[in-house]
């Protein structure tokens, strides 16, 4: 049923499918609509990373080696999660930079040096080519098997036939045309395809559904599912025995040197550098894609072991390839449709890979490495010749069909040896040699292109020592000795024993001394010399790319350009029309109306470099933009000047936020302040009106007696007497009061006037026991009085002690019950002071009104029903004058014990001994 | 029948004087000195006037004010507020506190009579 | 020139470096080792079951860290 014809139109229409979805989205694309400006479509263009090796091979090695197939499925899982760092990095540098390939990334951070973009290119296409064939093969062989249905047969041998009867050159040479038209339709200054993008996500889309159908088949189809297929699948030890790991520990250094490998590649491999940086249209498109890449890969995984379970089962007598069983399960089934939709699968799977990865090495080959020679060798007369452009595609298009025949070439040749079928991974560990100088080329200032290139030359060697050549003496086209005794026979040289590290299998062994001499020369190269001023440029622009805008680069150029120049040489390469149409959107971008009125400076030319760049590599650009321009080349120290400057308007901001952070913090402070301001002004307002009250007490009896007594005469004796004594008392109060606040403003303004004299505190003591002595005996108060005989004198104001002392003695007086009042007066001399003690057996004072009574207009007893007189400023002041002084006054009381009031003042020198009591 | 008056005043003098006033005019007084007190004096004494200081010791005037007001026994007690004070706003609050009457100290005999009669006077 | 804020995006990039971490762990010998010794749980070989869960997990885990960060930056 499925004839050969069937087969050939099945695949038309499906490759016409491809054509009319490209086609679609170029359209799109040129109008302005973009169809791929959707992040689904950005991921599952990303899965271009499975071709047929996924699709075909994976089974094949699950059939022998059991779960480690997906070593190099978990890799590209745990870089998606440093995707944040790394490749957002590569994508805006790229497109600040205008690269279009792998080859020119590390050519432009290295100084646009055209040497390291050759050595990439060489060792992309070495590395990639035998890849290439081995999808070649996979078109092949399926196409054969399938022609077959319904039986099962395997393809007879490759390389059997003559190259022109074989239908594999045929399929080469239609791929070469598909990639042509598709890839090289114009020189696209940025190098986007988005048709392309399209027709590749849509592959990705037919080889999940694909495999996954055989895969449901065979699980449910063929067998109960999951569990029965696993079931019988346990009952075979040999089967049993693919559903571990293995226990030596030697897989689990493959497994994780595979792990590393697929890291690398699903960075490095030109077709993934092309479709995740350079046909990114949008880098928010990554956010999606980190999780949805993954999540891809697992789901295209998820049925391998099962298939290879189910296939080995069925084909137990063997005979049958385990590679091939995604399409012989089928057709063994009598399932013409499912066998067609996996080998439509498997064609998707394949020709994506090729066309990517073609149009990649396409690029890097014309702009990396044709386009630097030709230059040198015929560069004067490719200046003179006037349009460029076709050229330029001319050696693109040459250059796919030259990568495909040598991709079938490959094929023909190797056809079944061991070295087509490993090839996979032995293409891992050639651009696996890429890494040190991209991951370090961006985030490491001090790498230099000297270093990369010991580094990445050192790396190709030992990879083509190790792996290559080994490949090539195990097919038989070297002597196998090589193998076993090493290069001239010297054992140390062996290439999968290379210094005598023998127990890992042959990637890992690769991978250890590849990276080893990789980054040991890169590093220690790089080290041994300051980069150069355009290598420290473009270096600042690599690492330094999350703070840059786009021109930045034209901060490191000077020189004087013309215009005329400028536009003609864009349009050698560019062609006319379109270089006519890029400097008219650059005008317009900065405002200028005509084309012809852009001022040749370093922005323009800056960005004339970066348009040529898109054509022929950023390396060739700047060449060619340096001969038509005068450029004054930045020194060293320039570039530094320039650096640095950045960095000042960087420091200068983060002063500025710094200030105003400390503007913040003043301006809070004085907020404080003014609040504390606003307190204190209270409290002036408070002792005012509290003065103020306190005076018009004793007022108000002045007043209402006097006029009670002047509107009542008729009153009796007794009682006038009485109220005009009332009147004489609250007369003195307020004298009193008035003086003592005077004297306490005084007091707390500072402008009283202080005499200091030596006195003798005996003296002033006695004196004031006798003006109080008539007080005393009218309350009826005993009075007791202790002191030594010789005190040193003090220095102080004596009318202001006597003050203190009398307010002391007349508090101590005020407060004893009359008759029992028992007033004892004591005068003590410590090391360094006078101290008085005015004690008192009165009811004592409480002890939350101890601090109090020092309080202005405060007084103890609020109980008494007798107001106490006196103004309650008698304390405040007696503070205020003995703290003047140096001294302290305090008290000591208990409720109901009496109270004593002390105070020290500091006392001249010390006695002599003469004087001491 | 005599009209009460209760006189809440902490200074002794103070208190002789408006005590011999009203005393002196016929009304029948009774005299505390401070707020807890006043209180107390005017539940049992129910007066008919209140005259009130306002710096007294424990409550301050202003909230006996208060008290007086909210309980419904004093619903026709007049309240004369006396203080030493006698700024703006002070003498708003004694409005807001539901005072009927504000003097200032140092007053006026003649003054304090006439307010005491004109507000017993009315109904 | 236009300042980035480093804070949003570094918490994110952070985060998916974190998960890098745990991926390497989680598939690497220690832990694989201790489901690969070919026992079956509900009839599917355990190293099956544990990769593919280990897998799942992580990739929702990576999505949750992207898709959730950018509500908040």
């Amino acid at each position: 049923m499925l004839t050969g014809g069937l087969i050939v139109v099945a695949s038309f229409i499906y490759v016409g499918l491809l054509f009319a979805i490209a086609a679609y989205g170029d359209k799109r694309a040129d109008a302005g609509r973009s169809l791929i400006a959707n992040p689904c479509i950005y991921a599952l263009s990303l899965a271009v990373y499975c071709t047929s090796w996924t699709f075909y091979g994976s089974v094949g090695r699950a059939a022998t080696g059991g779960m480690g197939f997906l070593s190099i499925y978990i890799g590209p899982t745990l870089m998606a999660a440093l995707w944040w760092y790394l490749l957002r990095k590569m994508i805006r540098i790229s497109k600040a930079n205008r690269i279009t390939s792998i080859a020119d990334f590390v050519a432009s951070r290295y100084g646009k040096s055209q040497i390291l973009g050759g050595l990439v290119t060489i060792i992309a296409v070495v590395g990639v080519i035998p890849y290439i064939a081995l999808q070649l093969k996979a078109i092949s062989t399926s196409f054969s098997i399938i022609l077959n249905y319904p039986g099962v047969a395997m393809p007879e041998r490759i390389g059997s036939r003559f190259f022109l009867d074989d239908n594999t050159f045929y399929i080469a040479m239609l791929l070469a045309v598909f990639t042509i038209l598709f890839g090289t339709r114009h020189l696209d200054a940025t190098e986007r395809h988005e048709g392309l993008v399209a027709a590749i996500a849509f592959e990705s889309l037919v080889k999940l559904v694909a495999f996954v159908a055989v895969g449901l088949f065979v699980t449910y189809g063929m067998y109960d599912g999951f569990g029965d297929l696993f079931r019988r699948a346990a009952e075979n030890p040999q089967l049993h025995a693919l559903m571990a790991l293995g226990g030596e520990s030697g897989s689990y250094t493959a497994w994780a040197s595979l792990t590393v490998l697929s890291m690398f590649a699903v960075m490095f491999l030109p077709r993934q550098f092309q479709v995740a940086v350079v046909e990114n249209v949008d880098e928010r498109h990554l956010n999606k894609a980190i999780w949805l890449f993954p999540l891809y890969l697992l789901a295209i995984n998820v049925f391998v072991l099962p298939i290879a379970l189910g296939g080995l089962l069925h084909f137990s007598s063997g005979g049958v390839d385990a590679d091939t069983f995604v399409l012989t399960l089928p057709i063994a089934q009598a399932q013409p449709w499912i066998a067609l939709l996996a080998f439509v699968g498997g064609l998707s799977a394949a020709t994506g890979m090729v066309i990517v990865e073609t149009i990649a090495l396409s690029t890097m080959l014309c702009n990396d490495l044709v386009m630097p020679l030709l230059l040198r060798a015929a560069g004067a007369r490719l200046a003179a010749s006037r349009d460029l452009s076709q050229l330029l595609l001319g050696i693109r298009r040459g250059a796919i069909v030259g990568i495909l025949m040598l991709g079938y070439l490959y094929f023909y040749l190797a056809g079944e040896s061991y070295a087509l079928v490993s090839i996979g991974l032995i293409s891992f560990s050639a651009v696996a040699q890429f890494a040190p100088a991209i991951i370090g080329g961006l985030f490491w200032k001090g790498g230099n292109r000297r270093g990369a290139i010991c580094g990445l030359s050192a790396g190709f060697v030992i990879w083509i020592y190790t792996l290559l050549l080994p490949a090539f003496a195990q097919s038989g086209w070297l002597p196998i000795t090589f193998l076993s005794q090493g290069i001239f026979g010297i054992d140390l040289l062996k290439p999968q024993q290379l210094f005598g590290l023998n127990g890992l299998d042959e990637i890992s062994h690769c991978l250890f001394w590849s990276m080893f001499f990789n980054v040991g020369l890169y590093v220690a190269i790089s080290l041994l010399r300051a980069p150069d001023a355009a290598e420290r440029s473009q270096a600042s622009l690599f690492v330094d790319a999350h703070r840059q805008t786009p021109a930045a680069g034209s901060r490191f150029w000077r020189g004087s350009a013309s215009m005329d120049e400028l536009s003609t040489l864009l349009g050698r390469f560019l062609g006319p029309e379109r270089a006519r149409d890029a400097l008219a959107d650059y005008a317009r971008q900065r405002g200028i109306r005509a084309p012809d009125a852009l001022p040749a400076d370093p922005l323009t030319v800056h960005h004339a470099e970066s348009l040529l760049a898109g054509a022929i590599g950023s390396a060739s650009a700047r060449v060619m933009i340096a001969s038509v321009v005068e450029e004054e080349p930045l020194d060293i120290g320039e570039v530094i000047h320039i650096i640095d400057e950045a960095s000042q308007v960087l420091a200068y901001s983060r002063q500025l936020e710094q200030k105003s952070q400390e503007l913040q913090a003043a301006t809070n402070e004085l907020r404080g302040a003014n609040l504390r301001l606003q307190e204190l002004d209270q409290l002036k307002d408070d002792f005012i009106s509290t003065v103020t009250h306190e005076l018009r007490t004793p007022l108000t009896s002045i007043r209402a007696f006097s006029e009670i007594l002047l509107d009542n005469p008729a009153l009796p004796q007794e009682q006038r007497d009485n109220f005009l004594s009332i009147i004489i008392r609250e007369s003195e109060r307020l004298t009193r009061l008035i003086n003592q606040v005077l004297d306490l403003a005084k007091l707390e303004s500072g402008n009283t006037v202080w005499q200091a004299n030596a006195f003798d505190l005996r003296e002033a003591l006695e004196e004031s026991l006798n003006a109080m002595s008539q007080v005393f005996q009218d309350n009826r108060l005993r009075v007791e009085s202790h002191w030594p005989e010789d005190v040193a004198p003090i220095v102080a104001d004596r009318d202001r002690v006597m003050q203190v002392l009398l307010n002391l003695l007349s508090n101590a007086a005020k407060f004893c019950t009359p008759g029992t009042g028992h007033v004892r007066v004591m005068l003590v001399h410590t090391p360094e002071a006078l101290r008085v003690d005015v004690a008192d057996n009165g009811p004592g004072i409480c002890e939350q009104d101890q601090a109090r009574i020092f309080d202005k207009f405060r007084q103890a007893g609020d109980t008494l029903t007798q107001k106490p007189t006196g103004s309650g400023l008698g304390l405040a002041i007696s503070r205020q004058i003995i703290e003047h002084f140096g001294g302290r006054l305090w008290v000591v009381s208990e409720p109901g014990a009496g109270a004593t009031f002390s105070f020290t003042l500091p006392c001249l020198g010390v006695l002599d001994d003469a004087q001491k009591p | 029948m005599p009209q009460r008056i209760l006189i809440v005043e902490d200074d002794s003098n103070i208190l002789i004087l408006l005590n011999f006033l009203m005393t002196n005019s016929g009304y029948e007084t009774r005299a505390c000195s401070d707020g807890p007190g006043a209180l107390k004096a005017a539940a049992e004494f129910l007066p008919h006037l209140v005259l009130l200081d306002i710096m007294l010791p424990g409550l301050n005037g202003y909230d006996v004010c208060r008290a007086l007001r909210a309980a419904p026994a004093h619903a026709g007690t007049r309240i004369v507020i006396l203080s030493a004070k006698g700024r703006d706003h002070e003498i708003a609050m004694a409005q807001a506190s539901g005072a009927d009457a504000y003097v200032t100290k140092p007053f006026s005999t003649r003054d304090v009579m006439s307010t005491v009669q004109r507000l017993l006077a009315s109904p | 020139m236009k300042l980035r804020p480093a804070t949003q995006h570094g918490l994110k990039g952070q985060r998916l470096a974190a998960l890098f971490l745990l991926g390497a762990l989680l598939f690497n010998y220690p832990l694989l080792q201790l489901f690969a010794r070919g026992d079956m749980v509900f009839g599917v070989p355990l190293i099956y079951c544990y990769v593919f869960s280990a897998w799942a997990a992580l990739i929702g885990l990576m999505a949750l860290v992207v898709e959730r960060g950018d509500s908040n930056g």
